[in-house]
């Protein structure tokens, strides 16, 4: 970065010489970060990705470039791939509705006790995720005090939460919250509660005003939410392997066991590959369709 | 242009509180305001932070719900209606503009609200109006202060309020853009011919664009009534003194002769008309605007006029402004007035330390009650 050429109007100025200089500085612990623990093991990843079995030898690979792993690791797993996505825009949605109202809450009424709620958001992070998703078996479990209670009103398929997708959606919505609301109340507690009252003066019903103006205003942190949720929920398998049945088994769970169990580097990169370009794929999509650079 | 009131489809009423009160807790925001603002006029609401105009306002507006009285706008009650409902608007501080939608959009939604689909023609011609026709497409981000204060204005007259609120429009302006501010919505208010109510801190402000000005204080109106009228005759001592400057003097009215009542205080008289005083006996205060009173060294007192009121004292401060000086004047009895004086004469002004005689006519002293 410091080898580039200085302008021409650099002699005349010690201050704009200095600024671009101090900028890459203050980058530099962050890119040698990335670089050794982010783009080294990526590039490890996609070179174990395309290896070939050393024929006799189960778990050892040698270097090639079998392309063909990533069609076994699709038609082997395209399931889990679908399983990932569903449960997770399920989560996510189920998130956003459980979150918007709450941030919303935090932001515009809760007055003095705003920052003894945002404290009880992130909370649950002082227990351990596998400590907590753990709990959530015994929560959930077919004596439980919520199974008993939806199954006495005949709600559940198959008369039990555990060990069932929903199991798994509500795991992912429970552990992934904080994640959408910080977000959105970042976004909300932006906004000027006047604008609320304008609305109403100009003639806007509580709806209509919220419709018109909290809501687009509030996008940023809507898709910034959404993304922290979905993004990780879709490669979660921790909430696969506790709350669900082994039929219930997400992409994770998939480069988990093959990875650990099956010892089959290749197919566990390639899966993790297809994961991050599918991911890559639907966040750009989403972003431009939210068109989140148009707002304030 | 001018069109007279009740032109551009504007439905003219007056708008009248009947016994408004708004106490929050213990406290007393706005306590048993009853008055009338006439049809088409533009009404000042003035006094210090606290007084309870803006809380008087926001009732009026419906974004704050009385705790007894009402609010009518011509035989209409208003009182229980929801804010969304009433056919009043309002030009809130600082704006709150919708910084998601441009100026266009921000003009035209309380239009579109309304469900009314074809906007574009009375859109421009209310941009057209506040002189904002080629920002249409910007964004509320990229105007500066008095454009963005355009905006608001627009946004809400274009509705045909009853009555347009303005809370502290031009509080964020710069002193210059609050001047030109001014005249642009006096012009404005006469070009459309709705009733303004205008809540200021600023008695300048007041006193130069309305018709009409309430000097509020402590959740009541202390006094109402044309600028000139009550800048010459306050009735109350925190009219006197917050709606221009005064000069006091604490003393008893001691005799009544035909129109004029005599005055006394620190062993001097002073006369003050019948007509100019709350009271006319016992204890009361003297008061006079500091641009009615003369001065002149003490060495030539003889000049003045007799019957003329004198106080004599010594200048503790001058300050030169180019058209006017303003003294400092110490009196006798220790206090300090304050002497507005134009530079009419080549003469230089006083110096401090200078003894003084300061005089004026009896027709310009007011006589007021003690209590605050």
């Amino acid at each position: 970065m410091a080898t580039t050429t200085s302008t021409p109007v650099a002699a005349t100025s010690v201050s704009t010489q200095r600024r671009p200089r101090t900028g890459y500085l203050l980058l530099l612990p962050g890119i040698a970060w990335l670089a050794v623990f982010f783009v080294v093991p990526i590039i490890t990843l996609l070179i174990t990705s395309l290896q070939a079995p050393v024929p006799g030898r189960s778990g050892v690979y040698t270097l090639g470039f079998e392309v063909s792993n990533y069609a076994d690791a699709l038609s082997a797993y395209w399931p889990q791939f679908i399983r990932s996505f569903v449960y997770a825009s399920i989560a996510t949605i189920l998130a956003l509705l459980l979150a918007y109202p709450l941030a919303y809450f935090i932001a515009f009424k809760a007055g003095r006790w705003r920052a003894l709620m945002l404290v009880l958001v992130v909370a649950p992070f002082f227990a351990s995720f596998l400590l907590r998703t753990y709990a959530w078996r015994t929560i959930l479990s077919d004596e439980g005090a919520i199974t008993s209670f939806f199954n006495a009103l005949n709600l559940l398929p198959d008369n039990r939460i555990l060990n069932t997708p929903i199991g798994v959606v509500l795991g992912l919505t429970y552990n992934f919250l904080p994640f959408m609301i910080l977000p959105l109340y970042a976004a909300l507690e932006k906004i000027d509660p006047r604008l609320i009252e304008a609305a109403n003066d100009l003639y806007a019903r509580p709806f209509t005003g919220f419709r018109k103006v909290i809501w687009p205003l509030s996008l940023p942190g809507v898709v910034a939410g959404t993304l922290l949720t979905f993004i990780p929920a879709s490669g979660d398998f921790i909430n696969a392997r506790l709350l669900g049945s082994p039929s219930d088994s997400m992409v994770g769970t998939a480069i988990q066991v093959n990875f650990l169990q099956f010892r089959d580097y290749p197919v566990a990169s390639a899966l993790s590959f297809i994961l991050m370009a599918i991911i890559l794929t639907v966040v750009f999509i989403y972003i431009r369709r939210a068109g989140t650079e148009d707002l304030v | 242009m001018t069109l007279a009131p009740g032109a551009n489809g504007v439905d003219v009423a007056d708008l009248t509180l009947i016994n408004l009160t708004k106490s929050f807790g213990d406290f007393i925001a706005v306590d048993d305001l009853t008055l009338t603002i006439p049809a088409g006029s533009f009404f000042a609401l003035l006094g210090p932070s606290g007084c309870g105009k803006t809380t008087t306002l926001r009732m009026v507006a419906g974004l704050e719900d009385p705790t007894a009285g009402q609010i009518m706008l011509g035989d209409r009650d208003l009182t229980s209606l929801k804010a969304f409902k009433r056919p009043v608007n309002t030009v809130f501080q600082s704006y709150a503009l919708f910084p998601h939608l441009d100026v266009f959009e921000n003009v035209a939604f309380g239009l579109r609200r309304r469900g009314i689909k074809d906007v574009a023609g009375q859109v421009n011609q209310m941009l057209e109006l506040v002189e904002l026709g080629p920002l249409a497409r910007r964004k509320p981000g990229q105007l500066s202060g008095g454009q963005q204060q355009r905006v608001a204005v627009a946004r809400a007259l274009i509705n045909n309020p009853g009555v347009l609120l303005l809370d502290e429009p031009l509080g964020a302006l710069d002193l210059k853009l609050r001047r030109q501010m001014q005249i642009e919505l006096k012009r404005i208010q006469t070009e459309v011919g709705t009733s303004f109510v205008h809540v200021t801190h600023d008695q300048e402000e007041a006193m130069t664009m309305a018709d009409t000005v309430a000097v509020m204080n402590m959740g009541r109106i202390e006094q109402m009534g044309a600028p000139v009228d009550i800048y010459d005759l306050p009735t109350t001592r925190f009219v006197a003194t917050f709606l221009g400057q005064s000069n006091e003097i604490e003393g008893q009215i001691v005799e009544s002769s035909g129109d004029e009542l005599v005055f006394s205080a620190y062993g001097q008289r002073f006369g003050v008309p019948a007509s100019r005083s709350v009271v006319d006996q016992g204890p009361a205060y003297l008061g006079v605007r500091p641009e009615k009173l003369g001065i002149v060294p003490a060495g030539q007192a003889d000049s003045v006029a007799a019957q003329a009121n004198q106080v004599s004292g010594k200048i503790t401060d001058t300050s030169f402004a180019g058209v006017s000086t303003q003294y400092m004047v110490m009196t006798s009895w220790g206090d300090e007035w304050i002497v507005f004086e134009q530079n009419r004469s080549a003469s230089q002004p006083l110096r401090p330390g200078d003894e003084v005689v300061v005089h004026w006519l009896v027709e310009h002293s007011f006589g007021l009650s003690p209590q605050v």
